[in-house]
């Protein structure tokens, strides 16, 4: 047992003496929630647009008043010929052009209804989808409005609540993400390096012949990083929660238990994959599309698991983190208790057992 | 051996890291086609002097010339007349026999012709013709090493440096190794090693004894063994020892 | 020239000894290109929603038909008491909760406006404000049927807009022909940067590097070795991402593939000298790794491959004007989709040409030094 803590203090010396190491391990957090916080975001604000106005009439540019003050749009430029719609798209910082048709307000007046052309630069899709709603739901407000000054009439109006995130924040959905991100990173892939690191330096042999059993030596090894996982996934709510307001709803115990349920995870990840290669960069590679990728994309942290085709979403519920994230939310912003989440436990604990079991036959078969 | 002929002239070389003295005024002169040994404890400064004398280092001050070239300006001319081999293992683990020696070969500017000619001769003089074309991890370490140091004098430089080649060797592979070392110098390269087995100084033409980055003592074994009046170089070393 | 031909010749043995390394070369593109793209979408298709139904009406049902007939709502549950509804949110079988009030028809019949009210599982903001628009269209809907049925009440037509949408470039809002290009991106970042530095950085660590350095060779070609091998195998990548995303998704070919790849070369070239950076000041490739990783999940993540690049605050735009990866993915994307020209990329090439130049001259000067 002595022999086993002088391990392990030995490799806490090996992670601390390498500052630049430790200045991202801590680091890495403030600036991806930063980043997530504030950059990332999939909200439309201050979009370029181009306006080709046939008509230059009062309701025109009434309109065009009403798109501008909105917030989302910002004017390029004006237009005056169809002809320049190409070349302005092509430069690739006007987004949307709409255009009036000639006589817009005569029409609207005589015949109750004119014409808008929206035309979007659908090279990324998402954000011509939401720019074309945002600009119809402005227009659909125009109209409303002008219809509601002249008539009177019995209306339905829907009071939408939005439950566990009134401000709508990005942050709210970022944060459970980027911890399972986190801990991967730092429980599986940096785990799965240190340890083929030994193998490939052989110097995992040497330790093997040493009175330390293996389990110790990968103890040893591994500890060191369950404990600053630990700590990264504390800074990273501690900062969502100062910073931006992400509440912890839910039971704080809970909540680390899980957290630590699931570094285990990734943690018994990272020794199969260290398992399975005695090279530290198909170590890296593996961890980065077998881990990174699906923690990023398959685990519902940016793209939600339910807007997948079915195929995909059954590849999701292999993904440790997603169940992960499912748990961390539920804590954090629903504030549920394990009677909620109880199935979530489960199946990550599962999942660990598997990792493990399957690391230890590999890992005997390599010594025999 | 004449003793005339200096290929390696170092003159109060100091190394020094921060505030530690690695090197402390080093002076000493090795002649060509002998077997000069540096013999020291881990840490005495062996490595750091070959280091510098290779051109891995620089050095803090002092005049050094190797190969007729000065260490401070000429480090390019010095490194194609040398010839290394370190402490580390420094085959390319996943590249096979011959792949290795084609590599050192290219890089050291030979012909394909003469790398097709010196590969023959090598795989006939260390008889591994069999496992040519065995990745180098799976060589036992003793055959590792003897074709490391073929590999380092595929060249034939006028020096060749050793860096504890014998480090984690059995004592048979140890053996042969000496006997390529004594080959190579009747060839007339110079041989330049460091070891911290005392008993292989007995090999050595001169041996240079080295504590704390200083030089202790510097004479062919005999006459060491002699003036400390012991029967061996081990003695000789504990008697420095003791003395600082 | 001989001697970085018989290091070339290394590198490349040496590579593709790697046994997990060839699968890796040609699986990653494939599973990338598949998993990304199908997971990629924030579209959202099919919202579940829990009805409670406290007024039992024919109105408070034509309502909830009305909801249960759109493509984008599905129904999943159905009670008569509110917490009900919510202990459903809260399990996440559902993502909203329709509650119509008692007495909900009756106002109506009156005369007097009413209202539903919306509960949304908002944890997914973007989501959530999807959610309330399409929950006020239905509702304008259900509005109008209401007006058009009693249209004797108002005196003047009631005005419209006709809104006729095109969507340029990408008439189907085909999600896929967005992100491959995005996509080889990424391939090309993670293959170059891991295969350049990280090499270098292995060497360090196993010790083979000192005897390369004790050798006559000289540093541009121990660097142009590493660096050749890489650049041929990432713009293989390239070209084997477009074929699969030719195939399998179809994406448009529309520019000059010369121009993409005389692009991606200068873009390579950026990435491997930063690649070659961060290997002259790591020891280990753990340490090499990391602060690879890091950079790049920065530089991805603002790179506008995920989000857009238009919806980030100034600050964030400004900084983006330095990050390479969004110049090349703006490149690309243009010449793919666009089939955009010289004159239309220009300032990106030059850009990311200027900094090629400069990480790869202080990557060198740096690695002297270290030796």
């Amino acid at each position: 047992m002595k022999k086993f803590i002088g391990f392990i203090i030995k490799e806490f010396h090996h992670i601390f003496r390498d500052n630049r190491t430790l200045v991202i391990l801590f680091g890495m957090p403030v600036v991806q929630l930063l980043l997530f916080g504030y950059v990332i975001t999939n909200e439309i604000k201050d979009a370029r647009i181009a306006i080709l106005d046939h008509s230059k009439d009062i309701v025109t540019r009434e309109i065009t008043v009403k798109l501008l003050s909105s917030g989302y749009f910002i004017l390029d430029r004006n237009l005056s010929d169809d002809s320049e719609i190409h070349s302005i798209f092509q430069q690739g910082k006007v987004k949307e052009v709409i255009v009036f048709e000639p006589g817009f307000a005569d029409k609207l007046e005589k015949t109750g209804r004119a014409g808008v052309q929206i035309l979007a630069d659908a090279s990324e899709p998402n954000t011509a989808k939401m720019l074309v709603n945002y600009t119809n739901g402005i227009l659909m407000g125009y109209v409303q409005s002008l219809n509601r000054l002249q008539t009177q009439q019995v209306q339905i109006q829907a009071e939408v609540k939005m439950q566990y995130n009134p401000g709508l924040k990005g942050v709210f959905m970022f944060v459970p993400g980027i911890i399972a991100m986190l801990l991967t990173l730092i429980s599986a892939l940096m785990t799965s390096i240190s340890l083929t690191r030994e193998k490939e330096l052989g110097t995992m042999e040497v330790l093997l012949a040493s009175p330390l059993r293996p389990i110790q030596i990968i103890l040893g090894k591994v500890t060191p990083y369950l404990l600053l996982s630990f700590i990264n996934a504390m800074m990273i709510i501690l900062i969502g929660h100062f910073v931006f307001g992400v509440p912890v709803h839910g039971s704080l115990i809970l909540l680390m238990s899980v957290t630590m349920l699931f570094i285990l995870t990734a943690l018994s990840l990272g020794i199969l994959i260290s398992t399975i290669t005695d090279s530290q960069q198909v170590a890296m590679m593996l961890s980065m599309v077998g881990l990174m990728l699906p923690t990023i994309l398959l685990s519902g942290f940016i793209y939600p698991i339910e807007n997948m085709p079915l195929w995909l979403q059954v590849i999701c519920q292999a993904m440790p983190p997603k169940w992960f994230i499912i748990m961390i939310k539920d804590i954090m912003l629903k504030g549920s208790g394990i009677e909620y989440i109880w199935k979530e436990i489960l199946v990550l604990s599962l999942m660990t057992l598997f990792f493990i079991a399957l690391s230890i036959k590999k890992f005997k078969i390599r010594l025999a | 051996m004449s003793e005339t002929e200096p290929v390696i002239i170092v003159k109060d070389l100091v190394k020094k890291f921060g505030s530690f003295i690695a090197n402390d005024h080093l002076s000493f002169e090795v002649y060509k086609g002998e077997i000069f040994g540096f013999l020291g404890a881990n840490g005495a400064g062996k490595t750091t002097a070959i280091r510098i004398l290779c051109g891995l280092s620089s050095p803090t001050s002092g005049e050094i010339m190797v190969a007729g070239y000065n260490a401070y300006n000429e480090a390019d001319k010095i490194k194609k007349n040398i010839g290394y081999m370190s402490q580390k293992f420094s085959l390319y683990e996943d590249l096979t026999v011959t792949e290795n020696i084609r590599l050192y070969g290219g890089i050291y500017g030979l012909s394909r012709k003469e790398i097709r000619s010196r590969t023959a001769e090598l795989l006939e003089k260390l008889e591994i013709a069999s496992v040519k074309d065995t990745l180098i991890r799976d060589l036992p370490l003793g055959w590792r090493q003897k074709l490391a140091f073929s590999v380092a004098i595929i060249h034939q430089p006028g020096i060749v440096f050793l860096d504890e080649p014998t480090g984690g060797v059995d004592p048979i592979t140890r053996r042969q190794f000496w006997e390529m070392i004594y080959v190579t110098a009747h060839e007339g390269i110079t041989v330049f090693v460091t070891t911290h087995y005392l008993d292989e100084a007995e090999y050595c033409d001169r041996v240079t004894i080295m504590t704390d980055g200083k030089i202790m003592a510097l004479d062919t074994p005999l006459n060491l063994k002699k003036q400390f009046e012991v029967n061996t170089i081990n003695e000789v070393f504990l008697k420095l020892a003791r003395n600082t | 020239m001989r001697t970085i031909l018989f290091l070339i010749q290394k590198e490349f043995l040496q590579i593709f000894r790697n046994k997990g390394m060839i699968p890796i070369i040609f699986a990653v593109p494939i599973v990338q290109l598949v998993i990304i793209v199908h997971a990629a979408t924030f579209e959202l298709k099919n919202v579940n929603l829990y009805v409670v139904d406290n007024d039992r009406t024919t109105t408070s049902r034509s309502i909830i038909h009305q909801f249960e007939g759109s493509h984008f709502f599905s129904l999943s549950g159905f009670s008569f008491n509110y917490s009900d509804g919510e202990e459903s949110l809260r399990r996440n079988s559902s993502d909203a909760v329709l509650c119509i009030p008692r007495g909900f028809e009756k106002k109506l019949v009156e005369g007097q406006s009413t209202g539903f009210q919306m509960v949304v599982n908002a944890i997914n903001g973007s989501a959530g404000g999807l959610i309330n628009g399409y929950t006020v269209s239905m509702v304008n809907e259900f509005n109008r049927g209401l007006s058009s049925g009693r249209a004797n009440f108002t005196l003047t037509k009631p005005k419209f807009i006709d809104l006729t949408y095109s969507f340029w470039y990408n008439p189907e809002l085909n999600y896929t022909t967005f992100m491959v290009p995005g996509i080889l991106v990424i391939l090309v970042t993670v293959i170059s940067l891991l295969l350049s530095g990280m090499n270098i950085v292995k060497e360090k660590e196993i010790g083979t590097i000192e005897q390369i350095n004790v050798s006559p060779i000289r540093k541009y070609q121990f660097i142009t070795g590493k660096l050749v091998p890489t650049l041929i195998i990432a713009l293989f990548e390239l070209s084997f991402g477009l074929v699969i995303g030719k195939i399998f998704f179809n994406i448009p070919l529309e520019g000059n593939l010369l121009l993409l790849f005389l692009s991606a070369f200068i873009y390579i070239l950026v990435i491997l000298g930063m690649g070659l950076m961060v290997s002259t000041f790591a020891n280990t490739q753990q340490q090499a790794m990391f602060v690879s990783f890091f950079f790049m999940i920065v530089f991805l993540l603002m790179s506008g491959l995920f989000t857009s690049v238009e919806n980030m605050p100034q600050w964030a735009q400004t900084l983006n004007q330095i990050n390479p990866v969004a110049h090349f993915i703006r490149i690309i994307r243009m010449i793919l989709l666009k089939g955009s020209g010289f004159q239309d990329i220009q300032n990106n090439l030059a850009y990311l040409l200027g900094l090629a130049f400069l990480s790869l001259s202080l990557a060198i000067r740096r690695y002297r030094k270290t030796v």
